[in-house]
């Protein structure tokens, strides 16, 4: 090894507390970019792969019930490459061990295995034999969380009759990779799964042989979806379709979509925060080290050494650590992109969810980080580069020091010395006073930013679960009743409340935008469902026009006072015209709310329900829940309680996850920060502060100065931190925010409370560090050598 | 990198120097002036300065501090450039040349001797040495030059495991490893006590007689003159004297 790389290697070694610093650093935002690329591409990849092999359709509509040879019209559409047909129907379930009733969702699938459109994924078991109608497929998601396995039976109430069905497999599908009941945002698996069963045996029990009530497609290469959704909706809108719609609304994908985009945006963000620490970083020590190395680069550059040579040997100095860190993140970062494949795989229920570590992210990634070495080493390597020789033989030349705020006679005074020494310190160099407060402040703001999105699924639970919704179940209509359903339901013993709502599928248009969206007729905003927005803010019902979500008025382009053109697409198919009283900023979902009353007259007909929020004396559910399995009509119910539960617990795993490596993430860069400051102004002033000491102070009064320095510039950066952070999250919340769900932007006090409980003790530990160094000062050695 | 032809014409002078017509011209400076910025005050280091030195010579410049002669030494080590003036080396002119021909001068040429050892406090006594070996074109094994100063025993051991005159030898020992024409030593012996500084005084001594190289020592110590051939005194960056010697002292003769 030659004598320069020896000189570096052992020059890194002495200087390993502030260079491990620096490698942490990188290490974090490399591993944040090479886990979450990773988990990008890989749900990329796996979705795609998922897509493929189970030929998931492109074009999917629902109608009430068409006649079979549409099949034939429907191929025959230019751009159509490949049909199936389908009967699906919501059932009542009873299952083993539960006492309210569940939904099951039967899908037909043809009686002999052939492959179709969205076929299943036999995960277990066997597929359904012909000629026994009484065998089924269960979804995965729903027999795991009620500990069902095939062989098991549940029974289910079909078209009003109980049929007990036999669990001959487990299976998944493309369509439900996100699986929900329909009109909900959170899975519940225990109340809702998805049931595959013959064909015959399901057109019989409903009643529907010949006829079809779903079809799926997928386009030939080239093919226009928008034309072939235009020529569906054309076909069957004298069957009750409701319209045909592309991949982008089908509700899973559009969840693991949206879910893709997520993790892209996580991508850019944080590595680009760690990055430009450790840039920071690598530019305040590299400066130090070819500070205190004037002499010995002179003492190369007399020796024949030339600018190039000691140009990289500095640079080696930010190489060097910067590539430790990498490999660092990199090890980690595949570590931690696995464990987040875990989670998803927990969310997300995909045929096989693979774990792709692709080289690009890591070439990627190393080249990003060495190019954020280049950029931090470039001001000393220049520097170093530049030092003419014999200037450099010269001790540097002391600085120029002016007096500052503090040296006004009136004050000088009141300010003991320390003060003034460590105020003049910071102003000497505003930019890296300003420099070093804005670095701490990122870390404080990656503290708040990441417990940010806690508190906003916080706010989340509390406004849908308390605030909006204030039932204890939902009771879900196969078909929409006709309102005498109200008295048959008050009537039962154990409801306490009851609120009935219309759910009517409308176009809307504005000009010459158009939306399919259902229109929500709601008897009352102030009883058991309430109108609340982000902000908990309440909202009335007006007695006439519509309330659409902001989202939804956006997409159509409306403001309050404009009139809405609505399409009804059931039933007499009227037209009619709404003004829009008002929008309210929901968090979840697109909706438009009327007064039930209203709606029905707008509709033209004498009413309808399609479901009922009631509130239950607890000690006569569990009779209600078997009135309810029994009861005709009733396709299922969904209880507020067990929506919250399902959800706090999916959510609390991964809030958990990503908040614990934000937390350490933020305090290992708090850290770096504040250690190589606290270590580079020792070193800077350690002649001044032992002279200091022979003249008399003590070891607490020199502490002072040091790190009262940096005490001064974290408490500085801790306001300005939350400032940041407040920002960051801000950024987040709007980036992070689809169609499906907007996080509102709500902070706790605990969130600013824990970032600065958690930077204060970042800091104390690195300045007992820093002290144990300075007490460890030689007095007279420090000063017999030359500066 | 460097010029090519540049390097030659170095190489070719170092070549030549080792069978040199004795008297021949090594260095010409010529009216050299030189003043820096030192904050806001202006210091002239170096007022028309004119000066020969001769192959083999060992020279001493003597003065004061401040007088200049640190200036004069980095000039002529190439480690500085004047404000006014030219500089010869072997008929080539220093004071034109290129970065990259001073970095080749400095390399191929010139050995430097520091008041404070300046040496590299990371790497052993054997690793200094080298780090000029591993560059040079013909050195010496850096075990032989280290023998030379008397160190043949500690070349493992770091700068802070070695006392200031130990430390001083292991400087010159990285001068003169690579056999550079000129050694240049700027107060060799002032961070140094009596006896140290003679031993020192005694390797430079032995380097120039047994080595040839041509050397320059600077110095404010006025009792060091009489070990060199020749003498010059700088006083306020101006020349105030040049002499000769008739006989040069044994270093150990000296007395301070």
């Amino acid at each position: 090894m030659k004598p320069l790389q020896r000189k570096l290697l052992r020059e890194l070694l002495h200087l390993k507390g502030q260079m491990l610093a620096v490698a942490a650093v990188v290490a974090c935002g490399i591993s944040v970019f090479v886990s979450m690329s990773s988990v990008k591409y890989s749900l990329e990849a796996s979705r795609q792969r998922y897509y493929n092999r189970f030929r998931f359709a492109d074009v999917f509509v629902q109608v009430k019930r068409a006649p079979e040879f549409y099949r034939e019209t429907v191929s025959r559409i230019p751009g159509v490459a490949s049909v199936s047909t389908r009967l699906i129907a919501d059932v009542t379930l009873d299952v083993p061990g539960l006492d309210e009733p569940a939904t099951g969702r039967l899908v037909s699938i043809p009686e002999y295995r052939t492959p179709v459109l969205n076929d299943l994924f036999l995960k277990k078991g066997r597929y359904i034999e012909p000629g026994k109608p009484d065998e089924v497929i269960a979804s995965k998601p729903f027999l795991e969380a009620n500990h069902l396995v095939p062989g098991d039976r549940i029974s289910a109430v079909i078209n009003g009759r109980k049929r007990d069905l036999l669990i001959v497999g487990m299976g998944l599908s493309p369509e439900y990779i996100y699986e929900v009941q329909p009109g909900s945002f959170f899975p519940d698996k225990r109340r809702f799964g998805v049931f595959w069963m013959s064909r015959r045996a399901l057109e019989s029990a409903v009643d529907m042989s010949g006829a079809f009530n779903d079809l799926s497609l997928t386009l030939a290469h080239g093919a226009s979806e928008k034309d072939v959704i235009m020529k569906l909706d054309n076909l069957f809108k004298r069957y009750g379709s409701l319209g045909a719609y592309g991949r982008s609304e089908q509700l899973s994908d559009r969840f693991i979509v949206d879910e893709i985009k997520q993790v892209g945006i996580q991508i850019t963000f944080l590595p680009l925060v760690f990055l430009a620490v450790a840039v920071f970083l690598l530019n305040i020590v590299l400066r130090r080290i070819v500070a205190t190395q004037r002499d010995q680069i002179a003492v190369l550059k007399a020796i024949g050494y030339s600018n190039e040579d000691v140009g990289l040997h500095y640079l080696g100095f930010a190489m060097i650590p910067t590539a430790f860190g990498a490999v660092m993140g990199t090890l980690l970062g595949a570590w931690l992109g696995r464990e987040l494949m875990n989670i998803y795989g927990e969310f997300y229920n995909f045929s096989e969810l693979v774990y792709y570590f692709r080289f690009e992210d890591v070439a990627l990634s190393v080249l990003l980080s060495f190019a954020a070495a280049m950029f931090g080493a470039l001001g000393a390597v220049r520097k170093a580069v530049l030092l003419p020789p014999a200037e450099a033989m010269r001790p540097d030349s002391p600085v120029l020091y002016k007096p500052g705020i503090f040296d006004r006679e009136s004050l000088r005074k009141k300010i003991p010395v320390p003060v003034r020494i460590i105020v003049r310190n910071l102003e000497r160099r505003p930019l890296k006073a300003a420099l070093s407060v804005l670095m701490i402040s990122l870390a404080v703001a990656i503290l708040i930013a990441g417990r940010y999105t806690y508190d906003s699924v916080d706010r989340m639970v509390q406004v849908e679960f308390s605030e909006k919704h204030r039932e204890d179940v939902t009771v879900i209509f196969n078909n929409p009743m006709p309102p005498s359903v109200r008295f048959n339901i008050a009537s039962l013993d154990g409801v306490l409340a009851h609120e009935f709502y219309r759910e009517e599928p409308v176009r809307m248009s504005f000009g010459h935008r158009a939306r399919r969206q259902s229109i929500k007729g709601m008897d009352s905003a102030e009883g058991l469902q309430r109108l609340v927005d982000k902000s908990s803010r309440q909202f009335s019902l007006p007695p006439d026009g519509i309330v659409l979500t902001s989202t939804l008025a956006k997409i159509l382009g409306v403001r309050p006072g404009d009139r809405l053109q609505i399409d009804f697409l059931q039933g007499r198919q009227r037209h009619g015209e709404l003004f829009v009283s008002s929008t309210i900023d929901e968090i979840l979902g697109l909706s438009a709310y009327m007064d039930i009353g209203a709606l029905n007259r707008l509709a033209g007909d004498g009413g309808a329900l399609n479901a009922a929020y009631l509130r239950l004396d607890q000690a006569k559910a569990g009779k209600l829940y078997t009135t309810f399995k029994k009861m005709p009509g009733v396709a299922g119910i969904m209880m507020l309680k067990a929506m919250k539960e399902s959800f706090d617990e999916l959510i609390a795993q991964s809030m958990t996850t990503s908040t614990v490596i934000l937390t350490s993430f933020a305090c290992i860069l708090a850290f770096a920060v504040v250690y190589n400051g606290a270590r580079i102004s020792l070193s800077e002033r350690a002649r001044e502060l032992t002279s200091l000491r022979v003249l008399g102070m003590t070891r607490a009064e020199i502490s002072f100065i040091l790190l009262g320095e940096q005490a001064m510039l974290t408490i500085t950066a801790i306001p300005v931190g939350f400032m940041i952070g407040i920002g960051l999250s801000a950024l987040l919340a709007r980036a992070l925010s689809s169609e499906l769900y907007r996080l509102p932007l709500v902070f706790s006090a605990f969130n600013f409370l824990f970032a600065f409980v958690v930077i204060v003790l970042v800091s104390g530990v690195s300045a007992l560090l820093v002290r144990k160094r300075l007490t460890g000062l030689d007095l007279v050695e420090v000063l017999k050598t030359r500066e | 990198m460097e010029n090519p032809d540049v390097l030659d014409s170095f190489v070719d002078v170092s070549a030549d120097s080792q069978q040199r017509p004795s008297g021949e011209v090594v260095l010409r400076i010529s009216d050299l002036s030189k003043f820096y910025m030192m904050g806001e005050v202006r210091v002239d280091a170096l007022k028309h300065i004119s000066l020969e030195f001769h192959a083999g010579e060992l020279a001493v410049l003597l003065g004061a501090s401040g007088s200049g002669k640190s200036t004069l030494l980095n000039i002529i080590g190439g480690l500085d450039v004047p404000s006014s003036g030219k500089l010869f080396f072997h008929g080539r002119e220093i004071t034109a040349a290129t970065e990259a021909e001073l970095t080749a001068y400095r390399r191929r040429s010139i050995g430097f001797v520091f008041q404070f050892y300046n040496l590299i406090s990371s790497l052993s006594a054997l690793e200094n040495v080298q780090l000029v070996t591993e560059i040079a074109d013909n050195p010496m094994p850096a075990e032989e030059a280290l023998r030379l100063v008397d160190l043949g025993n500690r070349l493992n051991h770091f700068p802070a495991q070695l006392s200031g005159g130990e430390q001083q030898r292991v400087a010159i020992a990285r001068a003169v490893a690579k056999r550079p024409e000129l050694l240049l030593c700027d107060e060799p012996t002032g961070a140094l006590d009596f006896q140290t500084g003679k031993l020192v005084l005694d390797v430079i001594e032995k380097v120039n007689r047994e080595l040839g190289t041509t050397t320059l020592v600077i110095t404010h110590n006025a009792s060091i003159a009489g070990m060199a051939d020749r003498v010059v005194r700088l006083r306020s960056g101006e020349l105030s004297e040049d002499r000769r010697n008739l006989t040069r002292m044994s270093p150990s003769e000296l007395v301070w």
